[in-house]
């Protein structure tokens, strides 16, 4: 499995770029996450492929330097979706505030020592607002209550507001 | 709901089969074949833990027919209890509100969805073939709404609301 990720300014025919070079090398993409950051377009792809590294780089070279693209290609485990994860309940972690450094470092330090796992998380800055909205995952054995306390307390340090809502599935 | 014959616990069907992403035919609520199929959906959803619902579909059928029972869950409001409707369409729909869906065809992912939570549905009884109006709200809504589009050949998948609201199946000890 390769982890592939891309940076540029952005522009439309990025994905289909960097996809077509990929598949002429028989990479066959798997869980990829792509947006746009401020005017600059963000991919991180997995692929799955027999082919040996040093073809997807040559093959992705092309496309970096004739698009004005960063790419970086680099083996991982391939590791089932589950592997690692952190059993529990999915919560999502909501913040808002006037920007200043330090607010995805407090907010996420808390939810560390607790050891809630953050499976997915976007931040926005608009003006002199600033958004964080993030989906957690908080251990069964961790009092929900007492997480919500240290966001608060944390919060109020760095001078925003948080919301720790859990996220219930309807089952059909 | 008229008397159904006793059904047979079909098995469910996953995607990407085909089946699921087909629209479904019109049927005759009448036809002993449909009263078999609407029998078999109870049946299957009955011995299912959690499953509130089950579309032809499901069990491998492009028909539009499929069976509903919310009573017992803790999010029910309005409740119609156990029935099967055969040719149900959506008459009206409102108060539009967000939710995350999981599907026993889809098990891997959940998927956040907006769906009417006040909900008018026209339909057929099996057996007798009596048109009936259904008014009804919150979760009973949302999962007439998620069976009638699996009739339509559609999933939640079709339905999510912005580019991150598909996630991994989070699973509990």
């Amino acid at each position: 499995m390769l982890a592939v990720t891309v940076i540029g300014a952005d522009r439309p025919g990025i994905v289909a770029e960097v996809t077509g070079a990929l598949a002429a090398v028989e990479g066959n993409l798997e869980d990829s996450t792509m947006t746009l950051l401020r005017g600059q377009f963000a991919m991180v792809v997995l692929v799955r492929t027999g082919s040996p590294v040093a073809e997807v780089e040559q093959a992705l070279a092309r496309v970096s330097s004739q698009g004005g693209l960063a790419v970086d290609v680099r083996p991982v485990s391939a590791a089932s979706p589950a592997a690692g994860a952190v059993q529990g309940s999915s919560y999502v972690v909501h913040v808002n505030g006037a920007d200043r450094p330090g607010i995805v470092a407090t907010i996420t330090g808390v939810l560390a020592r607790r050891g809630v796992n953050v499976v997915d998380l976007g931040t926005r800055l608009a003006g002199e607002l600033y958004v964080l909205t993030a989906e957690v995952v908080v251990p069964l054995d961790v009092d929900v209550d007492e997480l919500r306390a240290e966001l608060d307390e944390a919060a109020g340090v760095v001078g925003v507001h948080v919301r720790l809502v859990a996220v219930e599935t309807d089952e059909m | 709901m008229p008397e159904l014959p006793p059904g047979s616990v079909r098995t469910v069907v996953r995607a990407p089969a085909t089946v699921l992403a087909t629209a479904g035919r019109d049927v005759d609520p009448t036809d002993p074949d449909v009263v078999a199929l609407a029998a078999d959906l109870l049946a299957t959803q009955e011995v299912s833990p959690g499953c509130v619902g089950l579309a032809a579909q499901q069990v491998g059928e492009a028909l539009r027919v499929f069976s509903v029972d919310v009573s017992g869950h803790p999010k029910t409001r309005s409740c119609h209890g156990r029935f099967v409707l055969c040719n149900a369409e959506v008459v009206s729909a409102s108060r539009k509100g967000r939710g995350r869906e999981g599907c026993m065809s889809v098990p891997d992912f959940t998927g956040d969805v907006q769906r009417a939570r006040r909900l008018v549905v026209r339909g057929q009884l099996p057996v007798t073939g009596e048109q009936v109006e259904l008014e009804t709200d919150g979760f009973e809504a949302v999962c007439l709404q998620h069976e009638i589009d699996h009739t339509n050949g559609l999933l939640f998948l079709d339905r999510v609301s912005d580019a991150h609201a598909i996630h991994p199946r989070q699973t509990y000890l």
